[in-house]
């Protein structure tokens, strides 16, 4: 097999701290995925274990073509097709993708509503300009009232989002008007968030939707639940609440964790306690505290995504991305890991023992066996900080003396949210998506792609993202990345706008030193992917490339996927109309015909398709072949003459 | 941006936004603040700050509050490594710096009363024109609009010599631009070196010298700012469809002569927010990538004798010009320019010696086209500073032609060949006034290309209504005499045609839409007896107009039904407007200053207000800067009602549309008139008498007041009493 040869990562810093973690015997996620290698029957989506007459197993015989007589037989006890089969597992995957994106998004407006009521004051309203953009996107009344008055109607306005039973969700009306219409001509059109998820749970319930096209329509609905739901219901309250993110230099990898200080890295994916950490670990008696028991300060740092949050609205530092966690206590230097919800490995708890650093689990939603749980109790968020940050200061005198940070870390620029996007491409005065457009039209970028999504421990990891990334700007297609994936290119150094100079082909290179940005551009968590459907949808209405983001030059990807919500997230991407290629691995191949209906009718459905290329510098290729397809369709294929205009032309000008 | 670009300009910012923290701060001290500050004659403020963010600043103290918001928004230095984004920091940086910059200029303005000069031309002692004041900038803006002006550069700085100064404003003169010129390099200045090189400057050659310092460069934008709300209509604070509308539609760019400093790379970006590229002479960076400018937002190192191409192409302007074989400069920069004493070859007319331009029809086959005869002595055959008779008489043949286009014609003549550099002309018909120069004659200028000049001018523009044309020009004494009887004969006739006209008289009116480039929803619609507000179109014009391009900005209107013949509104026209002013606005009257009237783009040559005290009305021309009865300032009512409004109890009208007989008539017409400024009674004067003798009072002009009797109502209402003024006997005009 080729993962013996294979090497685990491309990040040094990860290197060294296998390397110690081998030394010192212990075991990691890395190790694990040699000795156990993926099931194939599950990996294909060929295991169907919805009923308790199965497991069945119906795989696709390999390196032969099966003929019509076995694929007859290839079904379950029930008779349910290898078609149904696989795509009752696909969809079980996007609703569970979307019920995470969500079930943070209703936990956000839970902190927001107790907020806007006056029942905890650690929260508040940060920006009031988004704030207002919401009540007058949502129909609430501004006139003399109060933001948390404001707040409260918003917040009450999001909540019935998720109990809805009939009509349509409020942000659906922030896609492009056609894009709207091709949902509402498919029936694919979410009535309220919760619904969506409990129905597409029911219908792949054992003997019920057993058309794998009638399924998938639920599927989509479930997924444009989270896209345009949830997930856009996290990332707009998040920014009220906890401010729209502008753009910020930090640093990455484990190098930022500091010898004599407090190390508390904050892992997970919801940001409320996060920001709460970010303040109280600032705090005079805080830090007083912390310099009694002999440490120079306390040094905060995030993993995963709700490091993407702290990072992007405070410049925290990150320590890595998700095959990263268990490194970070392999330092020896880390004095609590906390953690939320969400891709937390429950290996950490294994290695942890090897070491004095204390995993604090703080949501009721997700608790680990063995480790300390100290709930974050949102009516009270900054004591409940206090104390978590008291028990790390506390745990630091326990640090053994086996420490060795990696001396590796990378300088990046984030905060990158739609709204500062439009600011940035014109000022205060001209701020719009305008010279993007021009500058697609012109050719100088090619295009857009979104490079997004996780760690994979059955690939090298950051390998996928680093390799996709650089032929996508060698080739002037300019990156919005978020999740672990950002965090990737951050580390690879892509995130300074140095890295555009170096790595960029001469169009995008211009760009990039127009604007002062690095071409990959960090928008944040998974959850805010709704930032790149809002950003392409601005792109579409700044006019020029077409009527619907399925018009635009660009696609996504998610070259190291692992996780549900990756699903969630691309099948709300293609239902958005982006073309998206997957890496890794594909959970649908048992069946050709249904991975024939992700890979090609859906393209007729929606504009956007789903593509699987396990290599990342062909799946690049890939990407920029659907650009150029676009391009060509848009006529911007072909260099453009320059207008000169004469008064007659400028009269003919709309006012 | 580039980041090199970025660094300096948002330490230009810096610097400007100190410079002037620490000037404000001193002239509080000294002034104190309630010291009322401005610019001379200006209902717009300081344009810049008043455009884009809608503060007023009147007085000294109100300074303060725009130093705060600079402060605010000035974004921190570009870092060496791993800088955070800049575009959109440094385009804000350019912005405060105009701010700052007009708070600097405003303050000279305090401290130094005659550091600029006033009005439109330099004088031998001061050559600084500084703030355009709104009539400037109505009367040029007008050019803008109608396109005689496409654009304007703004150049900062100095050429290497004077020579390649004038070449440089010389070309861009032949485009029909405006230049701008403020700041120096190395101590020499642009305006400076045009003046060593002989070249004329002012508003009237379109050579600006707005001032020495870098900061004069806000004298430009504010003038672009100004046309968006006077003409574009758009609400002051409108930043963002201020700026859009610069971008679109007033095509400036900028130059930069001479070493780039921080605070020039702080202007430039400034710039740039409005749509306007920067050209510059010197290696500095480029800004290819398009988006806040049309193309290019810099383009650099760019030869002198190419800089002007470069620029109008990066502005993405078409500029259409006509080569005359002529061998002077020719265009309508050189209309204003003036020829006096030493510098005079040649001088006809004027009460000089007798003088006359005629335009009339022949048959096909008595017209050879091009054909240019002097009769009589050429400038050759004379003498420096001589004067001649001289008669001008254009015969012109083709199947389209008509009597009426005649006149249409004839008046071309006057600018037509003012145009020509170092030939000067006024007047028209047989009070023409004609001087040539010495420059223009030893460059080899003759008599002969006045006829070069007609002929190619004339066939360009109205090459669709005739076919063939010739000129004669006749010096000798008899032959000029026999032209003039014969064309007086024919200025009678007109005349009396003209007079004759009425609205009733015609079922097609015409539209005039020339401004809608900078006014997008305005639309005049013009009938015989309501001559264009800007004065410049009449009903014939119109017509004659559409004949030329029938698809151009004069169409037909078909008047249809009467909705109301004594307010003035067509149902034709109604449906008309609707459409042409994009939905804006569905009717207005003709005839009727207090229900609905017409609407005005800001153009217009004089505005009219009712006065109930007085139970009648008033107008104010353009050019009369004082207070008037109505308690607003020509400027400011053209300011409230421009952009193509309709404001009851105002209207927009030209001067010659005052005496026509449907002027207010259904409020009772001229009788109304109970104000006028002096200069207007004394222009109109005559007509305006006519008018009243047919009104049946003949001394009415005597019983309308001035501002020597008032500029209040109160004031005037016992000199009109008095006077015994039929208004005040009228209906009341206010139901």
């Amino acid at each position: 097999m080729p993962e013996e040869k294979q090497a685990k990562s491309i990040d040094k810093a990860t290197l060294e701290m296998l390397d110690k973690a081998a030394e010192e015997g212990i075991a990691t996620v890395f190790d694990r995925a040699e000795k156990m290698k993926p099931c194939p029957i599950g990996a294909d989506g060929s295991c169907c274990k919805n009923c308790a007459m199965g497991p069945c197993r119906v795989p696709l015989a390999k390196g032969k073509e099966e003929t019509p007589e076995e694929k007859k037989a290839r079904v379950g006890v029930c008779g349910a097709t290898a078609e149904t089969i696989s795509a009752r597992n696909f969809a079980r995957m996007i609703a569970a993708g979307s019920a995470s994106h969500s079930d943070h998004g209703r936990r956000v407006i839970e902190a927001f509503k107790l907020m806007a009521e006056g029942k905890t004051k650690d929260f508040e309203i940060k920006d009031e300009q988004k704030l207002l953009k919401l009540a007058l996107d949502m129909g609430v009344e501004i006139g003399n009232r109060s933001n948390n008055e404001i707040a409260l109607d918003i917040a009450n306005k999001c909540e019935n989002e998720f109990g809805k039973q009939e009509g349509e969700l409020l942000f659906i009306k922030n896609a492009p008007i056609k894009r709207q219409e091709i949902w509402r001509n498919l029936g694919v059109v979410p009535r309220g968030i919760d619904r969506e998820i409990v129905e597409l749970m029911h219908r792949t319930h054992m003997g019920v939707d057993q058309d794998y096209r009638n399924l998938m329509l639920q599927g989509t609905r479930a997924a444009l639940a989270d896209g345009w739901g949830g997930s856009m219901i996290a990332t707009e309250i998040q920014d009220c609440m906890f401010g729209t993110p502008s753009p910020v230099l930090s640093e990455i990898n484990l190098g930022v964790l500091k010898e004599d200080m407090v190390n508390l890295v904050i892992h997970g994916h919801e940001p409320a306690l996060a920001e709460m950490l970010a303040v109280v670990s600032q705090e005079p008696e805080m830090v007083k505290y912390a310099e009694s028991k002999g440490a120079k300060g306390i040094n905060l740092a995030g993993m995963c995504c709700t490091a993407n949050e702290i990072l992007m609205r405070h410049g925290v530092p990150i320590a890595g991305n998700f095959l990263q966690q268990e490194l970070a206590i392999v330092t020896g230097a880390l004095d609590a890991m906390v953690v939320d919800v969400q891709c937390i490995m429950q290996g950490i708890k294994e290695v942890a023992s090897c070491f004095h650093t204390k995993i604090i689990t703080t949501d009721n939603r997700a608790k680990m066996t063995g480790a300390e749980y100290m709930a974050f109790d949102e009516h009270n968020p900054k004591e409940s900080a206090r104390a978590i940050v008291r028990a790390a200061i506390d745990n630091y005198t326990k640090r053994g003396k086996n420490v060795r940070i990696p001396n590796i870390k990378q300088p990046l620029i984030a905060g990158f949210s739609h709204e500062t996007i439009s600011y940035l491409l014109g000022g205060l005065f001209r701020a719009s998506y305008r010279p993007l457009n021009d500058n697609i039209i012109n050719g100088r970028i090619r295009g857009l792609a979104g490079v997004v999504g996780c760690n994979n421990a059955r690939t090298t990891h950051d390998s996928g993202h680093i390799a996709m990334i650089k032929e996508l700007i060698k080739n002037d297609v300019l990156v919005l990345s978020t999740g672990c994936g950002a965090m990737a290119a951050a580390k690879a150094g892509l995130m300074v706008p140095e890295a555009a100079k170096k790595y960029c082909g001469e169009g995008l290179a211009e760009i990039c030193e127009t604007v002062g940005i690095p071409p990959v551009l960090h928008m944040g968590a998974c959850v805010d992917n709704s930032r790149i459907l809002i950003a392409a949808t601005a792109v579409v209405k700044d006019g020029g490339l077409g009527d619907d983001i399925s018009d635009l030059p660009a696609a996504g990807a998610a070259p190291e996927w692992m996780s549900e919500k990756a699903i969630a997230i691309g099948q709300y991407f293609v239902a958005s109309g982006v073309y998206t290629v997957f890496g890794t691995t594909w959970p649908t191949s048992g069946s050709k015909e249904f991975t024939n209906h992700l890979f090609k009718d859906m393209e007729e459905m929606y504009g956007g398709k789903w593509d699987f290329q396990p290599d990342p510098v062909q799946a690049a290729q890939l990407m920029i072949a659907h650009i150029d397809k676009k391009r060509k369709a848009l006529g911007i294929d072909k260099a453009r003459e320059r207008v000169l205009y004469d008064m007659d032309m400028r009269r003919e000008l709309e006012g | 941006m580039s980041k090199i670009i970025a660094s300096a300009a948002i330490r230009g910012a810096h610097n400007i936004v100190d410079k002037a923290d620490k000037k404000w701060k001193e002239a509080m001290e000294k002034w104190g603040a309630n010291e009322p500050v401005g610019f001379p004659n200006t209902a717009y403020y300081l344009p810049i700050i008043f455009g884009i963010s809608g503060m007023k600043v009147e007085k000294l103290g109100d300074m303060e509050a725009v130093l705060k918001k600079c402060k605010a928004l000035l974004p921190p230095p570009v870092k060496e490594q791993h800088h955070l984004p800049y575009l959109g920091p440094v385009l804000d940086a350019g912005m405060i710096a105009f701010w700052a910059e007009e708070m600097l200029e405003a303050i000279r303005y305090l401290e130094t009363p005659d550091f600029y000069v006033k009005g439109e031309d330099v004088t031998d002692n001061n050559i600084w024109l500084g703030a355009a004041d709104d009539i400037i900038m109505r009367k040029r803006g007008v050019e803008f609009v109608d396109g005689t002006a496409p654009g304007f550069a703004a150049i900062l700085g100095a050429a290497p010599t004077p020579e390649i100064a004038k070449n440089i404003a010389e070309e861009l003169q032949k485009k029909n631009l405006y230049v701008f010129m403020a700041g120096s390099h190395n101590g020499e200045k642009f305006s400076e070196q045009l003046v060593k090189a002989g070249v004329q400057i002012g508003w009237g050659t379109r050579l600006v010298s707005f001032g020495p310092d870098t900061s004069a460069t806000v004298f430009a934008i504010g003038f672009a700012t100004r046309a968006a709300i006077s003409f574009g209509g758009i609400e002051p604070g409108d930043y963002r469809k201020i700026l859009i509308y610069n971008k679109d539609r007033v095509f400036a760019f900028a130059m930069t002569m001479g070493d780039v400093t921080d605070e020039w790379y702080a202007n430039g970006a400034g710039a740039i927010n409005w749509g306007f590229p920067i050209i510059a002479d010197t290696p500095i960076p480029q800004i290819l990538p398009t988006g806040i400018t049309t193309y290019e937002h810099v383009v650099s190192n760019v030869p002198h004798d190419e800089i002007v191409n470069k620029a109008i192409e990066v502005r993405g302007l078409k500029v259409n010009v006509t080569e005359i074989p002529i061998p002077i400069a020719f265009g309508p920069a050189f209309e204003g320019e003036r020829v006096r004493g030493d510098d005079i070859y040649l001088e006809a007319g004027g009460g000089r010696t007798h003088m006359v331009e005629w335009v009339t029809s022949k048959q096909m086959d008595e017209v050879e086209d091009g054909k240019v005869e002097v009769i009589g002595p050429e400038l050759a055959d004379i003498k420096v500073g001589s004067r001649l008779p001289l008669a001008i008489a254009v015969e012109i043949a083709g199947r389209q032609m008509q009597d009426d286009y005649e006149p249409i014609l004839e008046r071309q003549i006057h600018h037509l060949i003012n145009y020509a550099q170092g030939v000067m002309h006024i007047g028209q018909r047989d009070i023409a006034w004609l001087r040539i120069s010495k420059q223009a004659v030893e460059k080899g200028f003759k008599l002969e290309h006045i006829g070069t000049i007609l002929h190619a001018k004339l066939h360009q523009d109205f090459g669709r209504i005739f076919d063939k044309l010739q000129v004669k020009i006749y010096t000798k004494e008899e032959d000029v005499n026999k032209i003039i009887e014969k064309a007086r004969e024919v200025y009678r006739h007109r005349d009396e045609r003209i007079e004759g006209m009425t609205d009733e008289s015609v079922e097609t009116y015409y539209s005039c839409t020339l401004c809608q480039s900078f006014a997008p929803s305005h639309v005049c619609v013009i009938s015989p007896e309501r001559t264009g507000l800007c004065g410049s179109y009449n009903w014939m014009d119109c017509k004659a107009a559409f004949e030329i391009n029938p698809t151009g900005p004069n169409q037909p209107v078909e008047k249809g039904d009467v909705i109301d013949a004594k307010l003035g509104q067509w149902k034709g026209v109604n449906e008309f407007v609707t459409k042409a002013s994009r939905g804006k606005i569905d009717h207005y009257n003709f005839y009727s200053i207090v229900k609905d009237p017409m609407t005005t783009c800001g153009c217009c040559e004089a505005i009219a207000a009712v006065l109930p005290g007085c139970n009648g009305v008033m107008t104010v021309n353009r050019d009369y800067t004082g207070e008037t009865p109505c308690g607003m300032k020509f400027t400011t009512l053209a300011g409230t009602i421009g952009g193509g409004l309709s404001t009851p109890g105002f209207v927009g009208h030209g001067k010659y549309n005052t005496t026509q007989r449907k002027f207010v008539a259904a409020e009772g017409g001229l009788l109304r008139m109970v104000w006028m400024p002096k200069i207007l009674k004394e222009e109109i004067g005559e007509r305006f008498t006519a008018r009243a003798k047919e009104l049946g009072v003949p001394d009415l002009l005597d019983k309308v007041a001035d501002e020597t009797v008032g500029v209040t109502e109160d004031t005037i209402l016992p000199f009109l009493q008095e006077k015994g003024h039929p208004a005040l006997t009228m209906d009341p005009i206010l139901d």
